[in-house]
């Protein structure tokens, strides 16, 4: 099976996010009033796995150990099929 | 006694490094290609300041994964020395040889200047040519050296007494306003537990002869000479 994965790494609550703080007052001189902005990573991995659970597997271990630092991110994801195997 | 200096593609401060180690204090010195595997010649490693694999995704997020760096971790865990600097902090936090996270500078400026520093401990390696709580000047040039830690690991940080230099003001007092970056606990630099790895964003090798301006940073070289001088 072929699944698209969209993985969204963000930045753990407890860490300042001064990007989003800078965004948040730009958005303020535009007049755009938003109690808070938080920037955070977005990434698109397509994989194949034999069923979601090897896949969320496979994903888990790619995230803990590269794509996000369990130190000041969280991540999470969704996954969709793109490609049933051929019969 | 052999410094090994990593090279990954986007180091840029390994030359200033061998500059000081080789050219001044002429001790052997050899660059290390981070493809290579056999690190055993050295009884220093200095992780080098730079921009490694363009520091995608985090800084030093894809170069802990070259393959030089498990021979670091032995190198690590045989106690011998290692040197973060910069970029090399942040890779020996990504590697998890050092506790907690390098993030954005708090005013998002990339900041190009000298800082000064508080030596917090003068019983390692590195700093035993310095005194306690002495200030020393070193430049500083980094975007994201923020220094970052949950409460516990902060808290084991001064328990431990790992936390080695701190940025302060002209006289050593820890505030905010002497804070370049919003590093918590204004740290600049830590230590694991054992004392032989240090991390440190502040850069040593650009202030060890008096042409570049200071020469603050050259004891932190020469003290690890002559612990393994000492050692040998």
């Amino acid at each position: 099976m072929k699944y698209q994965a969209r993985i969204f790494v963000t930045l753990r609550p407890s860490v300042l996010d001064p990007a989003g703080t800078a965004v948040q007052s730009a958005l303020k001189q535009m007049d755009y009033h938003v109690d808070s902005v938080r920037i955070g990573k977005y990434v698109e991995i397509i994989l194949d796995a034999l069923d979601e659970a090897e896949a969320s597997q496979k994903l888990n271990e790619t995230c803990d150990k590269l794509l996000a630092n369990p130190v000041i991110e969280n991540y999470r994801f969704e996954l969709a099929v793109i490609e049933e195997p051929k019969s | 006694m052999k410094f090994g200096i990593l090279v990954f593609p986007g180091s840029n401060c390994d030359r200033d490094v061998a500059s000081v180690t080789s050219g001044i204090l002429k001790q052997p010195t050899r660059l290390i290609w981070h493809t290579d595997t056999d690190i055993s010649d050295c009884d220093v490693i200095v992780v080098p300041g730079g921009f490694s694999y363009g520091d995608y995704l985090r800084c030093g997020a894809i170069a802990r994964f070259a393959p030089v760096m498990r021979s670091l971790q032995e190198h690590a865990t045989k106690g011998k020395y290692i040197l973060g600097i910069c970029n090399g902090f942040q890779i020996l936090t990504e590697s998890g040889l050092l506790q907690g996270a390098l993030v954005r500078n708090r005013d998002l400026h990339f900041i190009c200047d000298r800082a000064p520093l508080r030596v917090e401990r003068d019983d390692l390696a590195f700093t035993q040519k310095y005194q306690k709580q002495q200030v020393i000047t070193l430049p500083i040039a980094h975007g994201e050296g923020c220094y970052f830690a949950d409460a516990d690991i902060l808290k084991e940080l001064e328990d431990n007494n790992q936390v080695v230099f701190r940025y302060c003001d002209a006289i050593g007092n820890i505030n905010d306003e002497a804070n370049p970056n919003g590093s918590l606990e204004n740290i600049a630099g830590i230590c694991n537990k054992q004392g032989n790895v240090i991390g440190m964003m502040p850069h040593p090798e650009r202030a060890a002869e008096s042409i570049l301006g200071g020469t603050d940073g050259k004891a932190l070289f020469e003290g690890l000479v002559e612990s393994l001088l000492v050692n040998a």
